[in-house]
């Protein structure tokens, strides 16, 4: 029997459900933590970001009605499925360096910070909402709403990273375009994978791999692009992503101290809601 | 007027259409590449070529006021856009049109002739026609009767046709052919030259109200067929392909196919239009990006 030909993955970038190639054409080299070759990622363009924005904006309608009860219940599925992926997330972090232990803490972590946030899902209205008191025959109510399209520049942290700022992101009923760790691209897009089989609607999560410096302004100066959080990109070029992102007034999340292992908090999702308050008035 | 006899020996000795050789051309047209001050200048062209349009059952007279604020400055940021083509409506509102856009140049155009379907006797069809034009319609978009020209009767869509342009007087009329209906390109042709020859100022592809709508192939057939028409006989006939545009993308392709197909004449307002209601903001939209530099959204334009 002749020896079997391996078969390679192509690493693709994720937009409105499907996994096209960039726009561009380009790809760039991921190496191992060795050095070695690993794979060629699609080098995204800003082209890209455009049509991952307009994916965004139209599964947003969609998923931001959705009852919280049933995104959370999506979200439950997406950890089930990360679960069967397990072995080939491990592979994918060993890969980038990480001894086995580590990266088997790492994906349990990142599994348990899924199922975490999708427990919020139909929690958060509580929490970030409430019952005014007011002076007047009037019901007032504050409940969140979702801020509607999320850029968001992963950090680093290839999978704990990832999922600890894509989560909170839609639990709310956000869509988000993310843009991937750019050293170690390879667990986003199998994320992605994971994503694109678990009943999440297509465009609710866009991946894009490629050049942050390049990325980045695109995502911060995008009109239609109402929030953006800057957990991956680096101190000296916040500013003028910042500056960037004024020009409409969108929500942005500077990038914090990194440490993703710690206890998260609800920071993460409150970030990306807005306020909305009701007068209702009382006994007509 | 010609005879029956004579027009069904005209229209089926008309050379036939290659469909996979028509397809292939437009879909090798539509693969030009047209970027910065050749895309700025396409796009200021597409908008003031935008019949733009609103043919609901629910149309009221504030949309259509909206609407005609709108045509006569597309984006109150960039004062330098230019005004649209003509805004097309319902022979109802066609009033409310012509009040709203006194002394702005632009035109109002009205479908007529029991649109879209129109399945309604001759008289019916004229009187729609009169009242349009009474109001101040200085364009008519009429429909032919499909289910004639399928049967085969020439000479009644041809009748149908010049009756209309009389009912017209002053004011233009465009055909609308609702290629969609017609099955084949061979048909396309047909139709266009039955249009022209009865007396069309332009020849429209749809109604919008049918799918497919205007398509590359199909408009393509057309341009040539107003091509030859002015080979033949010296008038120059417009076209516009109507529903189904929806991006900058389309409309520039469109307009490489007109410059290769009928020539640079056809740039004009005058001769080609394009029918569409969410065009225009889309266009708007590529327009700020270029004057900006950062994409825009939705939000920042208005719904109609």
């Amino acid at each position: 029997m002749s020896e079997r030909l391996s078969v390679r993955k192509t690493y693709k970038l994720y937009i409105g459900g499907a996994f096209p190639r960039s726009e561009s054409g380009r790809s760039y080299v991921v190496n191992d933590a060795k050095g070695r070759f690993l794979a060629n990622a699609s080098q995204a363009s800003r082209k890209d970001v455009r049509d991952a924005v307009v994916a965004a904006r139209k599964a947003f309608g969609g998923w931001s009605s959705r009852t919280p009860y049933n995104r959370g219940q999506i979200l439950y599925r997406v950890a089930e499925m990360l679960e069967g992926r397990r072995t080939q997330f491990v592979d994918e972090l060993r890969a980038g360096g990480a001894a086995k232990t580590a990266a088997s803490a790492e994906v349990d972590a990142a599994i348990d910070r899924w199922v975490w946030y999708a427990g919020w899902a139909d929690k958060i209205g509580a929490v970030a909402g409430n019952a005014n008191p007011v002076a007047g025959p009037f019901f007032n109510l504050s409940t969140p709403e979702p801020s509607g399209v999320v850029g968001i520049v992963a950090p680093d942290s290839a999978l704990l990273g990832l999922v600890s700022v894509v989560a909170p992101a839609i639990v709310t009923g956000n869509t988000a375009v993310v843009v991937a760790s750019e050293p170690a691209p390879l667990p986003a897009i199998t994320l992605a994978e994971v994503l694109a089989t678990s009943d999440l609607p297509g465009g609710v999560v866009n991946l894009l791999t490629g050049r942050r410096a390049e990325l980045a302004p695109w995502l911060a100066s995008h009109m239609d692009v109402n929030a953006i959080d800057l957990a991956g990109v680096s101190e000296e070029a916040v500013t003028d992503l910042e500056k960037a992102a004024a020009d409409n007034l969108k929500r942005v999340l500077r990038p914090g101290i990194g440490d993703w292992s710690a206890e998260p908090g609800t920071d993460r999702m409150t970030a990306f809601l807005e306020t909305k308050t009701v007068w209702h008035p009382v006994g007509v | 007027m010609p005879t029956g006899a004579e027009l069904r020996a005209f229209l089926h000795g008309l050379p036939g259409v290659d469909q996979v050789g028509a397809d292939e051309r437009a879909a090798r047209l539509g693969a030009r590449s047209i970027k910065t001050t050749a895309k700025a200048r396409a796009i200021d062209l597409a908008i003031s070529m935008v019949d733009l349009t609103t043919l609901e059952g629910a149309d009221t007279a504030g949309k259509v006021r909206a609407l005609c604020a709108k045509a006569v400055r597309p984006d109150p940021a960039q004062p330098d856009a230019p005004k649209v083509g003509a805004v097309c409506v319902y022979p109802d509102l066609v009033e409310v049109a012509v009040d709203a856009l006194q002394g702005s140049g632009i035109g109002v155009a009205s479908v007529a002739t029991a649109f879209p379907a129109g399945r309604a006797p001759l008289e019916a069809k004229l009187a729609d026609t009169r009242a349009a034009v009474a109001a101040g319609a200085s364009e008519i978009d009429m429909v032919i009767d499909r289910g004639a020209f399928l049967a085969g009767d020439y000479l009644k869509v041809h009748e149908e046709i010049v009756e209309t342009r009389r009912a017209c007087g002053d004011a233009h009329l465009k055909v609308i052919l609702e290629t969609g209906e017609l099955r084949t390109y061979d048909n396309v042709r047909r139709a266009s030259w039955l249009a022209m020859r009865a007396g069309a100022d332009f020849i429209k592809t749809s109604t919008g109200k049918i799918s497919p709508a205007a398509t590359l192939p199909v408009t393509m057939i057309m341009l040539e067929a107003v091509r030859d028409f002015r080979d033949a006989t010296g008038r120059t006939v417009g076209v516009k392909p109507a529903g189904g545009i929806r991006t900058t993308k389309d409309a520039i392709k469109y307009l490489v196919m007109v410059n290769e197909v009928a020539g640079p004449d056809w740039l004009t307002p005058d001769l080609f239009r394009l029918g569409a209601s969410s065009l225009l903001n889309d266009l708007l939209m590529q327009r700020r990006k270029l004057a900006t530099g950062v994409y825009s959204g939705p939000d920042h334009f208005t719904l109609d």
